[in-house]
Parts: C-alpha cells; sequence; structure tokens
C-alpha cells in the first residue's frame, strides 16, 4: 500500500507542497536562527579559542567574562612562575584603543599586547608576514577583517572601494605611530573590532597611562599536571581568578547568556518557527487527510485495517518531514555558506542538526497523530454517502 | 429457499441512530433473503433505509438487533480482524460517486482490493488489466480518473469491484451519475459481467429505467420491506 500512500500525497500538488513548505520553514527557522545565536555565542568566547597554548588563564578575581578587563599588577606575574607545577607563565595585555587612521578618523581597536621574548597568545594564522615581525620597530599585526573594511584606507577615487590596510602601512594609536608588519586571520570576536596585535611593552606605550596594565598572565602547566587542582593551588596562592580555558569559556559564555537579551530573542524566534511551521504544516497535513477521507474509507470498506490505513498515514508523514526537514537544512546551509565572508555570525554544528530533526518530527508526529486518529474514527459507511 | 443457497440472510434488522436530540429509526424488522447467483435490487424513496442496509449486509455497519448471516457467516460475531480480511475476500463495491482514488491510474485503481488482500503490486496489476480489458477498458489502462468520462469511471469502479472475485458485490446507485445510455450500458456490463451462478448482486438504486436488469425487487418504506417483486417472473 505504500505506492497508494505516497500517489495520494503527491497527487494532491497544492496541498502537497504546502506542507513541504511549512515543514520547509520550520525546518529553516528552526536551524537558521539558532546558527545564528551559536555564531555570536561563539564570539563571545573566540579570543579566548584563538590563543591554544596556555593551559590557564590567570586575572583579577572580579572579572567576569573576556572582555572584563581589570588589570592587574606586573608583579603579580612573578608570584603565578613561583607556583609550583607552573612550567611557564607569560602576561598578556587586552584594551580597546582608538587608532588614528590615514584619513583623519579614528576608530577603536581591540589591542593585544604579547610577551616580548615568546610572542605567546598571538594570532592564529598569518597571512602575510610572520608572527616574529612584531620585533621590528614599532610593528604590530592586524587581523584581515579590520584591515579590510574598518581600518582600510580611503579609496583612492572618490566613491570607490577603501583600500585595506597592507604591511608596510602606518596608523597611529595613541598618538604613537605603528607599522603594520603582518596580516593575520583571527576569529570575529563579540565586539567586532579590528584586532592589533603587537609586544606586551609596546602596547604598554600605547595605552594610556595607568598603575596597572597586565590584563592576564597565560599559564602552561608542567607535564603531567592536574588542570583543576593547578588553578585551586594558583588561586589560593595569589587570590586571582585562575580558569582553564574551557573554564574561561564557560564563564563568558554564560556571562553573555544570562546578562544580555540574545538568548532570549533566538529563543523567541525559534520558537515562533516552531508554532508557525507546527501550525503550517500540522494543518494543511490534517486538512489533507480529511479531503481524503472518502478515499480512506473507501480502502476500509474494501478491508483495509487501521494498522495498514496508520502506516500509509506515517509514510506520508516521514516523506513530507524528510524533504521539508532536507530543504529547511539545505536552505540554512547555503545561507551560512553565502553569508561565510560577511559580518554575520553562523555556527552550524551536528547537534544543531539533530535538534531541527527532532523539531520536524515533533511536528510530522503531532500532524500524523492528529490524522490518524480522525482515519481510526473513521466509519467506513461513509463512502455511500453521496 | 435453500438456506445453503443463500448469499445474504437478514433476520429482523433493527438499526437506530442516535443524533443527540433524537433516536431515528432506519431499520425496523427487516428480513431478507438473497440467493446466490441472485441480482436484487433496493428501491424506494430517500430515507428509507436502502443504504443503510447494504452497509450492514456488507459489513461496514453493525446492527442494533437481529442477525445479518452473509454465505452463512454471522458477521457482527467476527473479531474485527476477521470481518475485514472476510470483507476483503468476499465482498466489492460499486459507489454512486465512483470513489476511485484521483492520482491512482485506472491500474492501480483496479489492482487495490487484490493488495489488499496481500498480493504483489506487479501481479495485481497485470490481473487488473486483464478485468480493465474485460470492461472494455483495455485501452485505459494508464489513464487517471480525472481523464475518464463518467460512465469509463463506473467501469473502472466496476473492474474494481471484480478484480478480486468476490461473491458479494454491492452497489449503491451506480447509475445515477450516469445518461440514461450509459447507465444501461453499466447495467448490462454488470449483468453480463459480474453476474454468476457463484456471485450475487446486491444495488441499490432509485433508478426506475434499470429495474429490467434485477431478478428480484424488494422496495423499503420508512425503514420496512414494504414488497418484494420477482421479476424473472415477470419477464
Amino acid at each position: 500500500m505504500n505506492h497508494i500512500a505516497l500517489k495520494m500525497l503527491v497527487g494532491d500538488k497544492g496541498k502537497y507542497l504546502g506542507i513541504v513548505m511549512g515543514l520547509t520553514f520550520a525546518s529553516l527557522i528552526m536551524t537558521q536562527q539558532p546558527a545564528i545565536f551559536l555564531g555570536i555565542m561563539t564570539r563571545t568566547f573566540s579570543f579566548i579559542s584563538d590563543v591554544g597554548l596556555p593551559d590557564i588563564w590567570v586575572m583579577d578575581a572580579k572579572v567576569q567574562f573576556v572582555d572584563d578587563i581589570k588589570p592587574l599588577q606586573d608583579t603579580e606575574l612573578y608570584r603565578v612562575r613561583g607556583i609550583s607545577g607552573v612550567d611557564w607563565a607569560m602576561p598578556m595585555y587586552k584594551g580597546l584603543l582608538k587608532a588614528r587612521l590615514a584619513d583623519g578618523t579614528f576608530q577603536t581597536c581591540v589591542v593585544v599586547g604579547l610577551d616580548d621574548a615568546t610572542l605567546i597568545g598571538g594570532p592564529p594564522i598569518m597571512l602575510e608576514g610572520s608572527i616574529e615581525d612584531l620585533r621590528r620597530s614599532d610593528g604590530v599585526i592586524v587581523d584581515v577583517d579590520g584591515a579590510k573594511n574598518k581600518l582600510a584606507k580611503i579609496p583612492r577615487t572618490p566613491g570607490g572601494k577603501p583600500v585595506p590596510l597592507r604591511v608596510g602601512d602606518s596608523l597611529e594609536l595613541n598618538d604613537r605611530r605603528a607599522i603594520v608588519v603582518g596580516i593575520a586571520k583571527v576569529t570575529r570576536t563579540f565586539q567586532a573590532q579590528p584586532v592589533v596585535y603587537t609586544t606586551y611593552s609596546r602596547a604598554r606605550n600605547y595605552a594610556p597611562r595607568e598603575r596597572k596594565l597586565l590584563s592576564f598572565i597565560l599559564v602552561k602547566a608542567k607535564q603531567g599536571q592536574d588542570l583543576p587542582e593547578l588553578t585551586r593551588r594558583i588561586r589560593q596562592s595569589t587570590g586571582l581568578a585562575a580558569y582553564t580555558r574551557t573554564e574561561f569559556i564557560d564563564l563568558t559564555y554564560k556571562y553573555f547568556l544570562k546578562n544580555t537579551g540574545i538568548p532570549i530573542n533566538f529563543g523567541i524566534s525559534v520558537l515562533l518557527g516552531f508554532i508557525v511551521g507546527a501550525a503550517i504544516a500540522g494543518q494543511t497535513f490534517y486538512n489533507f487527510t480529511l479531503d481524503n477521507l472518502r478515499q480512506f474509507g473507501v480502502l476500509k470498506a474494501m478491508g483495509a485495517s487501521n494498522w495498514v490505513l496508520l502506516r500509509m498515514i506515517l509514510l506520508q508523514a516521514i516523506l513530507v518531514g524528510s524533504i521539508g526537514y532536507g530543504l529547511g537544512v539545505g536552505l540554512t546551509a547555503l545561507f551560512g555558506y553565502s553569508m561565510r565572508d560577511t559580518i554575520l555570525a553562523f555556527k552550524f554544528p551536528w547537534q544543531l542538526l539533530v535538534f531541527s530533526g527532532a523539531g520536524v518530527s515533533l511536528i510530522c508526529a503531532f500532524a500524523a497523530i492528529i490524522s490518524i486518529l480522525k482515519v481510526i474514527r473513521l466509519e467506513p459507511a461513509i463512502v455511500f454517502k453521496s | 429457499m435453500d438456506a445453503n443457497a443463500l448469499a445474504v440472510r437478514c433476520q429482523n434488522i433493527v438499526k437506530v441512530y442516535d443524533t443527540g436530540d433524537q433516536k431515528v429509526t432506519a431499520l425496523n424488522g427487516i428480513n431478507l433473503d438473497i440467493a446466490m447467483g441472485e441480482l436484487m435490487m433496493l428501491v424506494g424513496p430517500s430515507g428509507c433505509g436502502k443504504t443503510t442496509l447494504i452497509s450492514i449486509i456488507a459489513g461496514i455497519l453493525n446492527q442494533d438487533e437481529g442477525s445479518c448471516e452473509l454465505f452463512g457467516e454471522n458477521l457482527i460475531a467476527m473479531h474485527s480482524q476477521d470481518k475485514l480480511r472476510f470483507r476483503a475476500r468476499n465482498i466489492g463495491f460499486v459507489f454512486q460517486a465512483f470513489n476511485l482514488l484521483p492520482s491512482l491510474t485506472a491500474t492501480e485503481n483496479v489492482s487495490i482490493p487484490l493488495i489488499i488482500n496481500g498480493a504483489k503490486r506487479i501481479e495485481a496489476e497485470r490481473k487488473a488489466n486483464i478485468v480493465l480489458e474485460q470492461v472494455g477498458l483495455g485501452d485505459r489502462v494508464t489513464s487517471l480518473p480525472s481523464q475518464l468520462s463518467g460512465g469509463q469511471q463506473q467501469r473502472v469502479a466496476i473492474a474494481r469491484a471484480l478484480v478480486h472475485s468476490p461473491r458479494l458485490i454491492v452497489c449503491d446507485e451506480p447509475t445515477s451519475s450516469l445518461d440514461h445510455e450509459t447507465g444501461h450500458t453499466v447495467m448490462e456490463l454488470l449483468k453480463d459481467v459480474a453476474l454468476h451462478k457463484d456471485r450475487t448482486l446486491v444495488v441499490v438504486t432509485h433508478d426506475s429505467r434499470i429495474f429490467n436488469f434485477a431478478d428480484r425487487i424488494a422496495e423499503m418504506d420508512d425503514g420496512h420491506i414494504v414488497k418484494i417483486e420477482n421479476t424473472v417472473m415477470a419477464h
């Protein structure tokens, strides 16, 4: 009876497309909106995940997330280095500074100062130049998105495209000259500001005079060290906060979840998508069954059991569900691909496929159940009514 | 009438519809025997209980009182699954509105009873095409119902009722959607192809122009059979 069920389904093209479109819409909303949400949330901790080498981040105990900088005294670095189990500990400066561009305008940048000797904490991918070039006089490395957009030079012709910042170009950071010695690829951050890497000592010169300028201490544990135990020791010995990278990511992620409206806004979108998709697809599928009630009645009169009719309806629901889900997920993937080089945040992990798959399955199950109940209760004598 | 030669034996059938506000007695003590190989017509005004009676005879509606035996089997006493199987094997249906599945071809529509009875699709369609040939639609096997005339659709419906060789065919107003000539052709077809000594036809109709095809006519009114006329004798 499977081919009969499928032919009944696709025979009414208008309704069939309506059901598929409803499910496609639901699947699209249930994947696209969470993918943007995840993309944005990933950006909140992208700075931490880009710094791959250290095991532990040490900071002021009041720091709530990665951009919540509460500087430390430089002497804290030496205290951390003295704790047993620490292989090495390096300073890192992170702050927002204004860069003066060639056209005289100002652009706020995230300036990251790396340990002068080791340059630990540098950008993950160098596109032009090398990280060692930071040792050159006034050298800075600029992220490629910043170089192309916010830090780009004025167009050569009026109305033309801005000219990307390149190696050899200069800019001013707090009235001090900075020469671009490299272009790096970094993961976009939540603030979406250009990221400028330089040495720790040079960053201190760029930054306004303050008593404390050390943002983070990056710690590598000795081989075989238990990281939670080491973080506990650092906290006990220094009174500072110490987190493994995962813990620091969690701290940042949870801060944004709790203190911004992002999850609620996206949650509402996803919920609305689910409800609208369920309403459209469920209602259309139910109407489709109602329209075919007489046909189901004919099959029932001819001896088809409720179980056979139930299987037919389930097959129809599975088919439209699979097609709608596939189209929705495909459109989301296409959307993500077309937005890959834009400022839009987008992250599409496999878990999202499972989530939307479960959502679409729920809609189909709901639509199928109400349809099945109608068919099971159907009196086959309906066939004799003209 | 010899009980062994009976296709249908209805005894004191009562059926009451409960519409909430009131109870409507559709059948009130129906007694009717239909012999094997007989073409019985049920006639009467609208609402007299004809359709209710063939629904009970066909086992798709349960009576409230009385018994209805089909080929010696008491349908109401059967387990629902056994009843379904019995119906699938032994009964064919021809409806007023044809009730063909609109998205299936003639072959696919006709093959449904065989598939319900467990036949493989290819075998079912092969047999369906043979029966379609018998009803004169050998050249329209791939047509959808919407591509067929009313008469052709009814012939497909007859082929569907015949394909699994049932012992009883119930027809509900088989000619009322057709013009006189086509209706006449359909009845000739039913009588020639469907009726034989091992198969019984029960036809509900208003159409007095086809009364002459009946072996017997049971006239109903207000839930009773008021008269049974033997037309074979009259012919």
